[in-house]
């Protein structure tokens, strides 16, 4: 029977971790970045589009695992919504393949101002272990206005919660 | 038994490949396998590739489980097909014409696959590419005829958080006439790197593959190294990667448990899978420092040694999968709602799954057996104890029940090798000379098939990893076909395929 579970679930301690403590030089820069690009504030939620380059779909588990009751992501006001359209966060992984570059172009046309794109895994950054192919951009920044790197091959939930969070104070920041 | 083709391939020249042999046949040979392929239907098609002069197929004798290649020179750029006699063949004609240039004639298709005219070259794999600079060409689909149809063309940017592919969907009211994938978005070049490297630089690419399957990626390139060098690891080294394995079909099947019953808004067991991974994969992380497991397997052995206290981590986040999972089954079963939208959706023929020789639980759904790790060469399995589940009702809830069930064998297998680990050495020394191997290592979603020659430097000359995906993705097209449009996350998701494995 599920809801005895449930109703239980209700009155138990949460399984959710406690959030990471957020390093302030990245939201010093970030907050720097907003005032200098004279960005609105975006208030203290984040509609995130994920957008896969062509990742090894190592960067897609764990920003999926982001979702889980964990990490919890929603607790924040961060969620994943369907469409570039709903978005103020582009999370782009995998090092920007040729075959995607048009797709990618049209994600960031389809978002509307004011918007983060945040480049995730080491292939965003810079390509990877795949810089220097015939397929590759060599990472996101050949394509898209880059304002936020996370490295890691993947990096972990709590790396990249670490780095949305940062964006969230980086706005309030900048009342 | 063997069958016609069986006896055309033992008649070619063998090239010394281990521990499958490879035979070299004659253009004028190969001419007539199609035909004796349609003759000996146990003789299933796992993987055909190319090097710059050759085109290579491996196959698989049914009956007797035993692997064995056939190469022909791909003279004046041609070679016969394959695909009238192995429909499977297909996608990796495809994939031969564009990266190495060599043509199947008599193909069933050759439309453009990974190269959407975005590169600026052609053939990046042949001995001489072609600089290629023009506009990208309008993908074509196959026609479809009938009343009212319409087509919806989805991706390659999903709504949700997978990775990128289009797929282009026909409809007749809420009813899906036919779905043509197009894949290719994610084309790294990924072998174009691994070449003229050394084992030991390009097996982060294999562990780059297809990321959730970092682990059997990475350990059938290096079995095909090793088989190639003649180096057995050391028995340390083969428990460690054995437990690795049955970790990722662990973390693997408890995600796609849990984002199937996702895919029917049926939100609890997604939150109990996603916890209950969550723990299995920090176990993982204490154990051996990465939540993946990505670059633990080398050629040669393992690094690192896994961690004192990662035992009792790992046992202790299985013991909880363990608990839970008839719970989550009898919730899985009790609630009409969610078995009206799995049972009987997504049915997948079994004469479908041998005919594309379907690996992993979209086979063993619809009654393909096939397992890799009951191969004798699949060391430590074939030396351990567990059961492979087959079932034949081919739809989502059979994909599902495998999953559940293979659980709970991994769960068995993982504390089997933990009790019977040995002690010693972690790495094989590993010499630098040529040679020729292949590998088949069961990973969640099938056997991850991988051929390495090596040159006599020691470099990696030719190669070629085959992901199960490659004879899956092509299963989904049929599979879908009559289920309404809202069915299709949820059949995707009870395949899985991989996008990146296949892209290359």
């Amino acid at each position: 029977m599920l809801w005895p579970k449930l109703a239980r679930a209700l009155f138990a301690k949460p399984l959710t971790d406690q959030a990471p403590l957020v390093p302030q030089e990245t939201v010093q820069a970030l907050g720097e970045r907003m005032a200098v690009t004279s960005r609105a504030r975006l208030g203290r939620s984040l509609a995130i589009r994920e957008v896969d380059s062509g990742s090894c779909n190592g960067c897609e588990l764990e920003v999926n695992a982001l979702e889980n009751i964990a990490y919890d992501l929603e607790r924040f006001g961060l969620r994943f919504v369907a469409s570039p359209k709903h978005a103020d966060v582009l999370l782009v992984t995998g090092p920007a393949c040729l075959n995607m570059r048009e797709a990618l172009e049209r994600a960031l046309a389809s978002t509307p101002e004011p918007r983060w794109v945040v480049a995730v895994g080491d292939c965003a950054v810079d390509g990877g272990v795949f810089k220097g192919s015939y397929a590759v951009e060599n990472g996101i920044a050949a394509v898209l206005p880059v304002d936020l790197l996370i490295p890691g091959c993947p990096p972990s939930p709590a790396q990249l919660l670490e780095g949305l969070l940062s964006l969230l104070e980086a706005e309030s920041a900048k009342k | 038994m063997m069958g016609p083709a069986s006896r055309l391939i033992r008649g070619g020249n063998p090239q010394g490949a281990k521990p499958y042999e490879r035979f070299l046949l004659s253009p004028t040979a190969w001419g007539q396998l199609p035909a004796a392929l349609q003759q000996e239907t146990a003789l299933a098609l796992l993987g055909l590739w190319a090097d710059a002069t050759q085109v290579h197929a491996c196959f698989l004798h049914e009956p007797g489980n035993e692997a064995l290649l056939a190469s022909t020179p791909a003279a004046g750029w041609n070679y016969a097909a394959l695909s009238p006699a192995r429909p499977g063949a297909m996608r990796f004609e495809r994939m031969i014409l564009e990266l190495w240039g060599h043509h199947a004639e008599g193909a069933v298709d050759l439309r453009p696959w990974l190269d959407h005219g975005r590169w600026n070259l052609r053939h990046p794999l042949a001995a001489k590419p072609i600089p290629f600079a023009g506009e990208a060409p309008q993908p074509e689909f196959l026609p479809t005829v009938g009343d009212g149809i319409h087509q919806i063309p989805v991706g390659p940017i999903h709504a949700g958080v997978i990775e990128s592919g289009h797929f282009r969907f026909s409809v007749q009211g809420e009813a899906i006439v036919r779905l043509e994938q197009r894949l290719g978005y994610k084309h790294k070049g990924t072998l174009s790197l691994m070449l003229g490297t050394s084992p030991r630089a390009a097996v982060r690419y294999a562990a780059r593959l297809s990321g959730d399957s970092t682990v059997a990626h990475s350990w059938a390139f290096s079995a095909a190294v090793e088989a190639a060098l003649g180096v057995t690891p050391p028995p340390r080294a083969l428990h460690l990667r054995a437990l690795m394995l049955e970790l990722e079909r662990v973390h693997n099947h408890l995600n796609d448990w849990g984002f199937v019953c996702n895919d029917v808004a049926f939100a609890y067991p997604h939150a109990r899978c996603g916890l209950l991974r969550e723990g299995v994969l920090r176990a993982i992380a204490a154990a051996f420092g990465h939540r993946l497991m990505m670059d633990r397997v080398l050629p040669g052995g393992v690094a690192p040694d896994i961690a004192p206290r990662g035992t009792e981590a790992i046992l202790a986040a299985l013991a909880a999968v363990e608990a839970e999972i008839p719970v989550l089954m009898q919730i899985y079963e009790a609630h009409a709602s969610l078995q009206d939208r799995v049972v009987t959706t997504g049915y997948l023929r079994p004469d479908l799954a041998r005919a594309f020789a379907a690996g992993g639980h979209v086979g063993r759904a619809s009654g393909r057996a096939f397992d890799a790790r009951r191969l004798p060469q699949h060391l430590p399995h074939a030396n351990l104890h567990f059961d492979v589940p087959m079932l034949e009702a081919g739809d989502v809830d059979a994909r599902v029940r495998i999953r559940v069930l293979e659980l709970g064998q991994s769960i068995a297998l993982v504390r089997e090798i933990l009790a019977s680990l040995p002690a010693g050495e972690l790495m094989a020394p590993m010499p630098a000379r040529a040679g020729e191997g292949a590998a088949m290592i069961e990973g969640f979603r099938g056997e991850c098939l991988h051929w390495v020659a090596l040159d006599d430097g020691g470099l990696i000359g030719a190669l070629f990893p085959r992901d199960p995906s490659w004879l899956q993705w092509p299963l989904l097209e049929a599979a879908i076909e009559d289920n309404i449009v809202a069915d299709f996350p949820l059949c995707n998701k009870s395949f899985n395929c991989s996008y990146s494995g296949v892209d290359l």
